[in-house]
């Protein structure tokens, strides 16, 4: 029998994360993806997809408003944090601080953020619900949104703004057809910085809401809190969520593929 | 006079105080290739970009086709520009390259109309087949033919250089405008692309600007050369005229290879270089008068040493074949020994006493810029006068305040290797070997230029330690009615 020998390389610097990434990524993977087809007494079965895909949980439903308060947070996120990274990469050399102002949340734990927010509303009487979710999201997930972008935005080359100034282009048209195309990248890793957990949140939307709007992370928490114990469907449901966020990343990478900057996640 | 295209009046531009360009005068003629030409940091570029319009002038005005040009976007203006790095858009393919500029134009329709007692000109944007065609004929003068699909970052640095070029002339501008565009090229792609953009200027007829340090590329290509140095233009001349009759020193220098010494005018048509008396065809100088003579090694002949038109005896140091001609140092004979190099076509060995004839025509005489390093100061306290951020000893009963004019001699100035050593700190910014010492100018702190005669070897760039020796300050008190 031919002996396995140790030989000490370079590579050996990369067992302990790989022995880490088989422990903490592949395994509960795994274990996920046994349990979407295993029932309550751990018989072989599809009864949990079936449950999922026909909405008899009102899962669907539940990903249905996922997605679309995603996207909403996204856009809101959007329209707000690219005029600001615009202006904190136009005015580069001062903007330091104002940068550190915008990321500073991302210091302070979310749930603490959001507490807090919640009551912020409360002592302005102001009633929870869509809106107060909604604010919550944008809120924490704005600066995931600047970062990309300044940094994208930032690394635009001067001379090719001076070039399309050169070639004709008023201020409004250097930006429609030089900046912000040159900034596409910036707004895809944004996107998915920002969509892809606005999905997948919870706790943000059950403090804000009093736990009136249900996402499809609290769907999935909610599965597998020993109150309800039905870990087939929000294994399914995960596996689900896991595709999902797949297919972003699918399209991000393709539509950036000449780009230098891709998405960060 | 209306061929002039752009007239540049008057203009300076600094940086937070920082001077970059210095009060230049240039007129460009229509359809004229004109070279601005000097070292990095001689604000070449930054002229260059007040034309385009990416900078606004600290002062003085810029005119086009007569009209007040200064303040105008860049946008608004009939000039483009090939930038160094070609800044072709990377989200577009060559031909959406080419065709931005005219997706942005707008063109006449039609025949002006009377609207309520005005005139009415109605403008339109040019069609998709316009521009297809004008894109096209474009690609075909810079030969890419084939390439409109292409992204450009597929391309070689020359095509992408070519395609910068027709990105810029296919919006038909009045001046073409180029930042050293073959400044990233390979040797031999650079000799190509000269003969390409002399080419397109002749046909075109348009009025090129084009930016370079590099002196054969100005010598090769331009009708008029501008030499800048340090902000400030220099000369303005044909490349003949650049070359053969240098306005100073420093264009001599930096264009062509040159032996710069120093000498004295003794009478009209005779100068004195180190002890001999050489005829020239100068004239009209002070008596005694101090001033640069520069001698193109090209000029010299070597001559057997009994002959009547030696000149001057000089012992052969090295003799290095280089093609077409041998490049010959040598050191003069006589008290004061000068390093000449020449090129001439006969071999010599090393150790030979060789005679060397110059043409009268061929000593190119030019004054001094500067006699003596002169500049204001303050008596610090008994034996200390302080200028230019410090304080430097010298012998001088003068109260402690009284203002001081301060002179000292090129040769007086010490320099040190350790900035520490001296007296105060200074970046040298400019070294012309005069034959047997280095003439530097460096740069203090507080931006004055000291001239610096010195035998040691300091490159451009270095840091240094000025040092003067007390005895060698020269005070004279200013009255308060001078200042």
């Amino acid at each position: 029998m031919k002996k396995f020998k140790f030989r000490f390389s370079r590579r050996a610097f990369a067992y302990p994360y790989m022995i880490f990434l088989l422990v903490f990524v592949v395994v509960p993977l795994v274990i996920i993806l046994i349990n979407a087809f295993l029932d309550d007494n751990g018989k072989l079965t599809f009864a949990n997809f079936a449950e999922f895909f026909t909405d008899a949980g009102g899962g669907l439903t539940v990903l249905g408003n996922s997605l679309i308060i995603g996207l909403v947070t996204t856009v809101i996120c959007l329209a707000i944090g690219y005029p600001c990274a615009y202006l904190l990469a136009k005015y580069h050399a001062s903007s330091r601080v104002l940068v550190l102002l915008f990321i500073l949340p991302m210091w302070v734990n979310f749930l603490i953020r959001t507490l807090s927010t919640k009551a912020i509303f409360m002592a302005l009487d102001v009633k929870l619900g869509m809106g107060t979710v909604l604010f919550g999201m944008v809120y924490n997930y704005l600066p995931y949104m600047i970062l990309p972008l300044h940094t994208t935005l930032v690394s635009i080359d001067h001379s090719y703004i001076e070039a399309s100034e050169d070639l004709g282009a008023d201020k409004i048209s250097v930006f429609l057809k030089t900046v912000l195309p040159l900034s596409l990248s910036g707004i895809l890793s944004g996107v998915t910085m920002t969509f892809i957990p606005a999905i997948s949140t919870f706790a943000i939307s059950e403090i804000l809401s009093s736990s009136k709007i249900f996402l499809f992370g609290d769907a999935i928490n909610m599965h597998f809190s020993k109150t309800t114990n039905s870990f087939g469907v929000g294994s399914v449901m995960s596996l689900v969520m896991l595709v999902l966020v797949v297919v972003s990343n699918v399209i991000v990478n393709l539509t950036s593929k000449d780009e230098e900057v891709k998405s960060a996640l | 006079m209306d061929d002039k295209i752009i007239e540049i009046k008057n203009v300076s531009k600094s940086y937070s105080d920082k001077p970059v360009v210095k009060n230049i005068s240039l007129s460009i003629r229509r359809g004229e290739f004109v070279t601005l030409l000097g070292p990095s940091g001689c604000g070449k570029t930054t002229t260059l970009r007040m034309i385009a319009g990416f900078e606004q002038p600290t002062s003085g005005t810029i005119l086009f086709n007569g009209e007040d040009i200064t303040l105008l976007p860049p946008h608004k203006r009939n000039i483009n520009t090939v930038f160094q790095k070609y800044a072709l858009f990377p989200h577009l393919n060559v031909f959406g390259n080419i065709a931005f500029g005219l997706k942005m134009k707008l063109v006449p329709d039609g025949e002006p109309v009377e609207k309520r007692g005005k005139t009415v000109q109605k403008m339109r944007h040019l069609t998709k087949a316009e521009i297809a065609d004008k894109v096209n004929s474009a690609l075909k003068m810079v030969d890419l033919e084939d390439y409109g699909h292409r992204s450009v970052n597929s391309l070689s640095g020359g095509q992408q250089q070519r395609v910068a070029i027709a990105r810029a002339l296919v919006n038909e501008p009045q001046v073409l405008l180029l930042d050293e565009p073959l400044g990233a090229l390979d040797l031999k792609m650079r000799k190509d692309m000269q003969l390409e953009l002399m080419q397109m200027h002749k046909q075109l007829g348009i009025t090129f600007v084009y930016v370079t340090h590099d002196q054969e590329e100005a010598l090769t290509m331009s009708d008029t050369i501008v030499v800048m140095r340090e902000g400030e233009i220099q000369q303005i001349g044909t490349p003949n005229k650049v070359y053969d009759e240098p306005a100073n020193a420093f264009v001599a220098d930096f264009i062509g290879e040159s032996n710069i010494l120093s000498g004295t005018m003794v009478k009209d048509f005779c100068v004195e270089i180190s002890g001999h008396k050489f005829e020239c065809v100068d004239k009209g100088f002070k008596f005694n008068e101090p001033i640069d003579v520069i001698i193109r090694p090209e000029d010299i002949r070597i001559v057997p040493t009994d002959s009547d038109n030696c000149l001057v005896e000089a012992d052969v140091l090295s003799c290095v074949f280089k093609g077409d001609h041998y490049q010959v140092t040598a050191l003069t004979i006589g008290d004061e020994r000068n390093e000449i190099v020449i090129h001439d076509n006969v071999e010599v060995n090393v150790g030979d006493r060789i005679g060397l004839y110059i043409k009268p025509f061929d000593f190119h005489i030019m004054h001094q810029a500067r006699l003596i390093n002169e500049l204001e100061g303050e008596i610090w306290e008994e034996n200390v006068v302080y200028f230019c951020d410090g304080k430097f000893p010298c012998v001088s009963s003068l109260p402690e305040g009284t203002k001081v004019r301060v002179k000292v001699d090129f040769d007086d100035v010490e320099l040190t290797d350790d900035e520490e050593d001296g007296t105060i700190g200074a970046s040298v910014i400019s070294a012309i070997y005069k034959g047997s010492y280095w003439q530097y100018i460096v740069r203090t702190d507080t931006y004055y230029d000291f001239f610096v005669d010195n035998d040691y070897e300091w490159s451009i760039g270095d840091r240094v330690g000025i040092k003067i020796a007390p005895e060698k300050i020269i005070l004279e008190e200013v009255k308060d009615e001078e200042v």
